[in-house]
């Protein structure tokens, strides 16, 4: 049985809790330091899903929340690329979960107000599991920016929403995916609670001609990186090397 | 200059933000897309153990209900084994210890239902990194040590995310009737200041004849519950 534990999180690389120009973070951030924990089989292990989880429908927003012979309206996407670790190893058969507003801004949500229209035929949520060398991908299009309350007049870049489990309790992410070129994204408090420009940078999907599909959809590639995970020490034939 | 390691970085966290259930509990978002949302059912109808309900409330810095929190719960059995091929031992047909709790939009109450999960076992020096054992090494060949620690008290993992919350907030919740266990445990032991340490301690009470156990969570301020970097 390999328990090794994973690398720690780099603190320098993910957004402080407390980022005061992203006003909501004042009030629901933590004043004290977290307290290190050296990992155990708590932290090591994690959900595991299988196919018979999901539908393979799930990870096409166009139509999976479509009338039959319908489809959502807005610019079509691929959005695809890899999950790995930090050594660079694909992470296979992991949920990758993803939600977004839809081509106007606007999110199906209850509480969401925006004037945009919301569309019959987009619901704005889809999931997938990576295949056995990492690759994942949706079909959607491309969500609107939309304003929202932070300061007087913010507007979020489009963006769309990550969710990552990996193999363990310790790699568990959310993030966002932006799209090349947007330039709200140099704007966005939200953006801007991410330390580093590499960091950032690391969060915006190119621009991916070579897997458009011609007259149909335009694509983006967005990967992702999880926690890496050291060697087991009690094997000779150390786990993963 | 140096040599350059090739690893790679972390992707930086990003904020659930306020729509965080469209992507992960549709249904609470007011919408019915998916054949089966994920993390409804914890325990599944196998799970031996003590049934129990736990339920709580996650209060901000200004002392208001955080209406918008999703909480990810992940646990033991009621033997102390994970649903995962790493934790040693079987769990029961349909126990994946694993779910996702949200909270009432308008009081910010929660609540779950699962089995009271069972002792774990401490950790002992797991890795090494990237560094290759010798052939000749014997099995403490680092000296670290391989004696086996004891148990961690009975502990439901919890992961906090929410609008304003920038990563994920890891913490756990403990149980107030293993004060025994809890005594013991080293992780609550870690915590320095013992006066922080009931936080992660839910309430037993009995309700309508059912096990209910009472955790809040503070984010900030007085009394503000140990959140962990794990």
């Amino acid at each position: 049985m390999s328990q090794a534990e994973f690398y720690q999180r780099d603190r320098e690389r993910h957004p402080a809790a407390l980022t005061p120009d992203y006003k909501t973070s004042v009030m629901r951030s933590p004043r004290a330091a977290l307290i290190s924990l050296q990992q155990s089989v708590s932290e090591i292990t994690g959900p595991v899903f299988g196919h018979n989880d999901i539908d393979p429908i799930d990870n096409d927003l166009i139509h999976n929340y479509a009338k039959d012979g319908e489809s959502a309206i807005g610019e079509r996407i691929i959005l695809h690329g890899r999950v790995l670790d930090e050594n660079g190893r694909p992470v296979p058969n992991t949920l990758v979960e993803a939600w977004q507003a839809n081509a106007g801004g606007r999110y199906r949500h209850k509480k969401d107000s925006y004037l945009a229209p919301i569309d019959p035929n987009f619901g704005g949520c889809g999931r997938t599991m990576t295949d056995e060398n990492g690759f994942y991908f949706f079909r959607t299009v491309k969500p609107g920016a939309y304003p929202w309350r932070n300061w007087v007049n913010n507007w979020r870049p489009a963006h769309i929403h990550f969710s990552l489990f990996g193999t363990s309790f310790s790699q568990r992410l959310i993030t966002q995916c932006y799209f090349e070129g947007d330039p709200l994204i140099a704007k966005c408090p939200i953006v801007k609670t991410i330390p580093t420009q590499d960091g950032i940078d690391s969060l915006i999907a190119a621009l991916d001609m070579n897997a458009t599909v011609p007259l149909d959809s335009i694509a983006y590639k967005f990967d992702i990186v999880l926690r890496g995970r050291r060697s087991t020490l009690f094997e000779n034939r150390l786990e993963g090397n | 200059m140096v040599q350059k390691l090739d690893y790679l970085k972390e992707t930086p966290s990003q904020t659930a933000g306020p729509y965080v259930h469209i992507g992960l509990a549709p249904g609470a978002a007011g919408f019915d897309i998916y054949r089966q949302e994920l993390g409804r059912d914890i325990a599944g109808p196998n799970a031996k153990g003590e049934r129990i309900r736990v339920e709580g409330i996650v209060i901000d810095g200004t002392g208001n209900p955080v209406k918008d929190v999703l909480i990810e719960t992940w646990q033991a059995n009621a033997e102390g084994v994970y649903a995962h091929p790493e934790s040693a031992g079987e769990v029961e047909e349909g126990f994946r210890g694993w779910g996702r709790v949200i909270t009432d939009f308008e009081t910010g109450e929660w609540g779950f239902d699962t089995v009271k999960p069972g002792p774990v076992k401490a950790r002992k020096p797991l890795g090494t990194g990237p560094l290759h054992k010798p052939a000749h090494a014997g099995d403490d060949w680092l000296g670290r040590g391989d004696a086996e620690q004891g148990d961690m008290a009975p502990h439901i993992n919890l992961w906090i995310v929410a609008r304003g919350i920038n990563i994920g907030l890891n913490t756990r919740l403990y149980f107030d009737d293993e004060a025994e266990a809890n005594a013991k445990d080293p992780v609550l032991n870690l915590i320095e200041w013992h006066n922080r340490r009931p936080t992660l301690i839910a309430k037993r009470s009995e309700r309508d004849g059912k096990v209910v156990y009472r955790f809040d969570i503070r984010l900030q301020g007085e009394g503000e519950t140990v959140f962990f970097d794990i």
